[in-house]
């Protein structure tokens, strides 16, 4: 599984190698979207986090033990339906099958749930009204 | 018993014409026959909502003082054609500065209807006679003289479903198709659809008043590539991409609610554009050939994984709408690309123009030219070596 995070380092944590230990103790693959790091300030890292779910929830636990906050990030598809025409095309790419356009009424409806923000419809879109968004 | 065009306006002005939608009229050919609802509906009303590439606006800058032969024009940085007189120009809605730019000629135009001001630059060699060489002002539709909307060919009678059986995805102008046929898109309207509802072009011709987003707007020409020669099945719908219309209207009067730009991924941009034709039932025949169903219409599926889009399968639009189709053994997904949800309220606020009397049908000045085939281009043989 991927889960996603932003790490925030008291300055009396940040010479603490969280990336190197969750991968060579923890066998979890990372991928870095953004950080911050300098001495003696207070650091931010966000980055997701790809592996089994024992494997993620105990890196976790390390993390924390260790002083850093972890607080996880969600990433959330964001429609802007007063723009929307329904044309359907995002329903085209959506495996899930969280958009769809309504049986009888033709509208697109999405349903959050089923979404896995797999972000295939932000590029099928042709009105660029589909986004990503990160939430804490 | 047969009814005139002329007739049919008259009862349109008199506020006693009955006027359904194509989906009203069809659901009222559940239960009743063509020869009795040729007696009891005037006009029936169809309607698409849908990107049509070969869209495009005409507009005049108005002289300025002391003048100049613009000849190298941009709107918003996107190239405008200044080929034509001095301060006329033709923006496509296609048009991009750098080939993968996401803002285009569509952009430009839809800023400019819904109101806002865009950037004129145009530069010249300057002549005797309009001796400025460049002009940099903001122009909004307030401003210009005229702006015309003119779209050499939209409304496509039928048009082929995309598929894609290779391995990777591809991003085309009918959307992005995912691997091993992982999706089917289609883009007409289906049994809604204009020229769906006029199969022998016996009302839609030069002159034709329609519907043009939002606009009232004409039928100017046949569109390009009008193929009237297509086979069609036993219900005499073409089978593949056949009649098309090249359409005109004022673009300051039109609104963003039917026109929109689009991009599609990888591909370019387009434009959304809606059209609504209007069709008099003046006996059996017109109202049988508007009882057509979307089981009736039928398309092909094309892979466009491959090199000239071969032939897959021939379907129906009532399965195409049900979301998903049986293609070799394997459910895949279907989706449209054109909107049935704007089309409906296209063909709902036609018919109600026309119920309030402020919108009459035409009689078509003449038939629209059209071909029995198609051309290609060859680019292997001959030209420059």
């Amino acid at each position: 599984m991927k889960q996603r995070f932003v790490f925030r380092f008291p300055t009396d944590t940040i010479d603490i190698p969280v990336s190197g230990h969750l991968i060579c103790d923890f066998g979890l693959k990372l991928n870095i979207f953004n950080a911050y790091i300098n001495a003696g300030e207070e650091g931010n890292l966000a980055l997701e986090v790809e592996g089994p779910k024992s494997a993620i929830g105990a890196g976790i636990k390390f993390v924390r033990s260790k002083g850093v906050q972890a607080e996880p990030i969600e990433k959330h598809v964001q429609i802007g339906m007063e723009s929307c025409v329904h044309c359907g095309a995002c329903t085209s790419v959506c495996y899930p099958g969280a958009l769809r356009l309504h049986g009888e009424t033709r509208l697109l409806q999405f349903n959050a749930d089923k979404c896995t923000v797999c972000e295939l419809c932000t590029t099928a879109c042709p009105l660029k009204i589909i986004k990503i968004s990160f939430a804490e | 018993m047969s009814k005139t065009i002329e007739e049919i306006n008259q009862k349109i002005k008199s506020g006693k014409a009955v006027v359904l939608s194509a989906e009203e009229f069809k659901k009222l050919g559940e239960q009743e026959s063509a020869d009795s609802l040729a007696n009891k509906v005037d006009v029936v009303t169809t309607a698409t909502f849908g990107p049509m590439c070969s869209s495009g606006a005409f507009i005049n800058f108005g002289h300025a003082s002391p003048g100049i032969r613009m000849e190298k024009i941009s709107l918003n940085g996107v190239p405008v054609y200044g080929g034509i007189a001095a301060v006329d120009g033709f923006i496509g809605a296609t048009e991009t500065l750098s080939p993968f730019d996401m803002y285009g000629g569509a952009h430009v135009i839809e800023d400019l209807v819904s109101g806002r001001e865009v950037r004129l630059k145009a530069t010249a060699k300057g002549t005797d006679c309009y001796p400025a060489t460049d002009a940099d002002v903001m122009i909004s539709l307030n401003n210009v003289n005229e702006a015309i909307l003119y779209n050499p060919r939209n409304a496509y009678q039928n048009y082929g479903a995309a598929t894609n059986s290779e391995t990777e995805k591809r991003y085309t102008y009918m959307g992005v198709l995912l691997p091993r046929f992982g999706n089917i898109n289609y883009s007409t309207s289906g049994e809604l659809s204009p020229l769906l509802n006029d199969p022998l072009l016996r009302f839609t011709g030069i002159g034709t008043r329609i519907f043009l987003c939002g606009a009232t707007g004409y039928v100017a020409w046949s569109g390009t590539q009008s193929h009237l020669g297509r086979e069609r099945n036993k219900n005499g719908i073409p089978l593949q991409p056949a009649a098309t219309l090249a359409v005109t209207g004022n673009l300051k009067e039109m609104s963003t609610e039917f026109l929109r730009a689009a991009y599609f991924e990888k591909y370019g941009v387009s434009l959304f554009v809606g059209i609504g034709i209007p069709y008099p039932v003046v006996d059996a025949d017109a109202a049988h050939d508007l009882l057509v169903r979307n089981r009736d219409i039928e398309t092909e599926i094309h892979d466009y994984g491959k090199a000239d889009h071969p032939w897959l399968a021939t379907v129906n639009y009532e399965q195409l709408q049900r979301g998903h189709i049986e293609l070799n053994g394997k459910q895949v997904r279907t989706a449209p690309l054109s909107s049935l949800s704007k089309a409906r309220q296209i063909a709902e606020l036609l018919k109600r123009k026309i119920s309030k009397g402020t919108f009459l049908l035409t009689e078509k000045i003449q038939d629209l030219p059209g071909s029995d085939s198609l051309n290609g281009l060859s680019t292997k043989n001959g030209g420059l070596q």
